[in-house]
């Protein structure tokens, strides 16, 4: 039998963190608890963040919005906050797991499983995210894109805890778009997920263009220098086709259970066209 | 581990192995056999009940996480022998056939008309997204909810 504690309060965690340096943190559990069963991870003491306030809380501070680690999917999309100033995150939950998945798992855990198919992770590296990590002594501030290393990989010290994520509200005249191929409608794993964030000056042509890619590398990936080439464009399905094109070369899939890399780099291709075709 | 908790509005207060899962805690301890347990991995559905009132699978709780929660499983769904309105529509249009996913099913549709009292079909279906039917009786599924749904309404 493993001891499974549950503080309430940030100091309380430190010191049983500090009396078991080897218990494994669970955020909403439904990852962890399915590794341990199929016995990837060993039986450890469980040590459970659900109880802690500060961290469920979703605050907008000025220009930024900051979602507490243990923030539940459901919540993100009950959140008018999240609904209005980051509608890329709105999309990507909606389609997060099944209504119980949502109603346990959170942002946190999505984005400490680290999983190249994680669906909060596509929005959260187009909106530059900052994960704000968290120890008994200091606090660090990292991007999202240097804290996950590859899959399950992250610079999350042992002592640490995700604490806040930190999002900068994205420019007036900005649009977000999520899309996702799975096997099927809920509970999919993506086989290939994209997220954009698109900004238009007043004559609808692009200032800036970000675009992330999940399931198709090791990490969720970003192409600046092709980011870029949309610069100064207008919105088009030939823009948006070659776009597709300079992507799904660079993308890095593989070939696994839900399907080939061939395919994975098809919809890599394709899926930019998904812009045009919500927006008509 | 002690852990005290409120299940059908009942209070408990139990000795348990805290990493053991709520599944168990519920079929293994307490004889309550109405969850039930199928992919044990959080696809399925089968073991959901409402943990304060929101749906949740117990397959993918540790039984330490009851301490001080209050649950409902199938059995707490209507009190006495007569049927919640949700059970009997699922009776009445024939929702119900080998019945393995339909405690699952009863609690989700609980939650969903908690926050949607009026859902169209296919908000029925996205609701009902992460229950499986492997009798595939999903149709009749879904006109139990919609019948469920306008019979609860006409009572308030």
């Amino acid at each position: 039998m493993s001891q499974v504690f549950l503080p309430h309060t940030l100091e309380e965690l430190w010191t049983i963190k500090q009396e078991n340096p080897a218990a494994l943190i669970m955020a909403g559990g439904t990852d962890l608890l399915v590794k341990i069963r199929d016995r990837k991870l060993p039986p450890a003491v469980i040590l459970a963040l659900e109880n802690i306030a500060e961290l469920r809380q979703i605050e907008r501070q000025d220009g930024e919005i900051c979602i507490g680690s243990m923030v539940t999917h459901q919540q993100l999309l009950d959140s008018p906050i999240i609904q209005t100033q980051l509608p890329v995150l709105h999309q990507a939950v909606a389609v997060l797991g099944s209504p119980p998945i949502r109603h346990m798992g959170t942002i946190g855990g999505n984005i400490c499983t680290a999983s190249p198919a994680g669906d909060t992770l596509p929005p959260l590296y187009v909106l530059n995210a900052g994960l704000e990590l968290k120890n008994a002594a200091t606090s660090r501030l990292l991007p999202i894109q240097d804290f996950i290393q590859g899959p399950g990989q992250t610079l999350l010290g042992s002592n640490e805890i995700l604490y806040k994520i930190r999002i900068s509200i994205p420019a007036p005249h900005s649009q977000g778009f999520y899309f996702k191929v799975g096997q099927r409608k809920a509970l999919a794993i993506a086989i290939c997920s994209m997220a954009s964030l698109l900004q238009f000056a007043e004559d609808k042509r692009i200032l800036e263009g970000r675009f992330a890619w999940g399931s198709t590398g090791p990490t969720v990936m970003r192409f600046p220098e092709v980011e870029n080439t949309l610069i100064g464009e207008k919105l088009s399905p030939i823009i948006l086709g070659r776009l597709g094109q300079s992507m799904a070369a660079l993308v890095s899939p593989i070939s696994d259970v839900r399907a080939s890399a061939e395919y994975r780099r098809l919809l890599a291709s394709k899926l930019p066209l998904k812009i045009w075709q919500s927006l008509i | 581990m002690k852990i005290a908790f409120e299940l059908n509005g009942i209070k408990q207060e139990i000795d348990y192995l805290p990493d053991r899962r709520v599944v168990d805690l519920l079929r293994e301890e307490l004889g309550y056999t109405g969850t039930k347990e199928a992919c044990g991995s959080g696809e399925c559905g089968a073991c959901t009940i409402l943990v304060d009132g929101v749906s949740k699978l117990s397959c993918l709780m540790l039984a330490a996480q009851l301490q001080g929660r209050s649950i409902t499983t199938i059995e707490g769904m209507s009190p006495g022998k007569k049927l919640h309105p949700i059970q009997q529509a699922f009776v009445d249009k024939g929702a119900v056939q080998c019945g393995f996913c339909s405690p699952g099913m009863l609690m989700a549709t609980v939650d969903l008309l908690q926050r949607n009292p009026a859902p169209d079909r296919q908000q029925i279906r996205a609701a009902l997204s992460g229950n499986l039917c492997r009798c595939t009786g999903y149709q009749k599924i879904i006109d139990a909810v919609e019948s469920a749904a306008a019979e609860m309404r006409d009572k308030l």
